[in-house]
């Protein structure tokens, strides 16, 4: 079992690092490409048997007071078995 | 009476800390007293002040910061500045004190994704705090450096309204005639912000090092205005409390 955390910038903080991903891969040829953040991707094992609903409620506090900082990013969290 | 007059700073001491000494140093040169409390500490002894220094605490893992502020001693930060308590943050100490929820905003990666060590100049933008009533008022800038890769100031709109109508902006990044330009801006802060207070005045953080800027050998003593404006404020403290008692 674990959860899955992928942290993004808000759309009103700057990412400058999104920018140049965005720059390599229109210099790359890959067309249409119309913006790029860039993010973190969290990945938490979780111990078997552990109730998805606790889990989910725990980690999105986690996510909250820690693992995201609200000011600055957005985050999806979810379980999967 | 003896040490009346003698300020005792906290100078905060996490794992990568790498400013802490001088912290130390700087104070002991402006007649201070000051100490280093480990992070694992509760308590914070009896001091008048304390410091957040620059470094790397945690080695920056997740955000910077980031684990910093769940430190046992910054409990004590916190209860020490809700007593009014004066604390600053220096560089690491600035964004600490932002994940903390002690300041408004974070601090995030420069916009030119570089990490910058050099000289910067800065505009005092309120003299009445206890952070900069020493700073010099001639117009001047102060020429103070910076070494950090992440001091990209963030506040959304209202923060920022916030801060200008309560004049919580301290300093901002301007250039050599103190005009605030974007070509004096170092890491793509928003308004230039390179140090700001909270509501009360009694936190302030910026990512300038005052403690690399008190002796002339290091080629700037600009930071001593800002040591010693916390110096001052809190020595006339400590008088009127006695004028009370």
């Amino acid at each position: 079992m674990k959860a899955k955390l992928v942290i993004t910038p808000k759309k009103a903080v700057l990412d400058p690092q999104g920018k140049t991903v965005a720059n390599a891969l229109e210099h790359m040829g890959y067309a249409g490409v119309t913006g790029v953040r860039v993010g973190k991707y969290i990945e938490i094992d979780l111990a078997p048997g552990t109730s998805a609903t606790d889990a989910h409620n725990a980690l999105n506090e986690a996510a909250l007071r820690f693992l995201s900082n609200p000011v600055i990013e957005d985050y999806r969290l979810e379980i999967v078995e | 009476m003896t040490t009346a007059s003698v300020m005792r700073f906290a100078i905060l001491q996490f794992p990568a800390s790498n400013c802490d000494q001088d912290c130390v140093h700087a104070l002991r040169v402006l007649g201070s007293q000051a100490k280093l409390v480990w992070h694992k500490d509760t308590s914070l002894g009896e001091v008048d002040a304390v410091i957040v220094p620059g470094g790397f605490s945690y080695g920056d893992a997740l955000r910077c910061g980031a684990i910093a502020r769940f430190s046992p001693v910054m409990q004590a930060v916190s209860r020490f500045a809700d007593n009014g308590g004066l604390v600053l943050g220096i560089c690491n100490g600035f964004q600490i004190l932002c994940e903390a929820g002690l300041l408004p905003g974070a601090l995030i990666r420069n916009r030119d994704l570089r990490f910058h060590c050099e000289q910067v100049f800065l505009k005092t933008a309120n003299f009445e705090t206890p952070f900069t009533s020493e700073v010099r008022r001639d117009g001047v800038p102060l020429r103070i450096p910076i070494a950090h890769g992440e001091g990209c100031y963030f506040a959304d709109a209202p923060t920022l309204d916030r801060l200008q109508a309560q004049r919580q902006i301290l300093w901002q990044y301007c250039d050599a005639s103190g005009a605030v330009t974007e070509a004096a801006n170092p890491n793509g802060s928003v308004l230039n912000i390179a140090g700001i207070a909270n509501e009360r005045f009694n936190v302030a953080g910026l990512m300038p090092h005052p403690d690399r800027a008190v002796e002339g050998i290091l080629g700037t003593e600009d930071g001593r205005g800002i040591l010693n404006s916390m110096i001052l404020a809190l020595e006339s403290r400590r008088a009127s409390a006695v004028a009370v008692a």
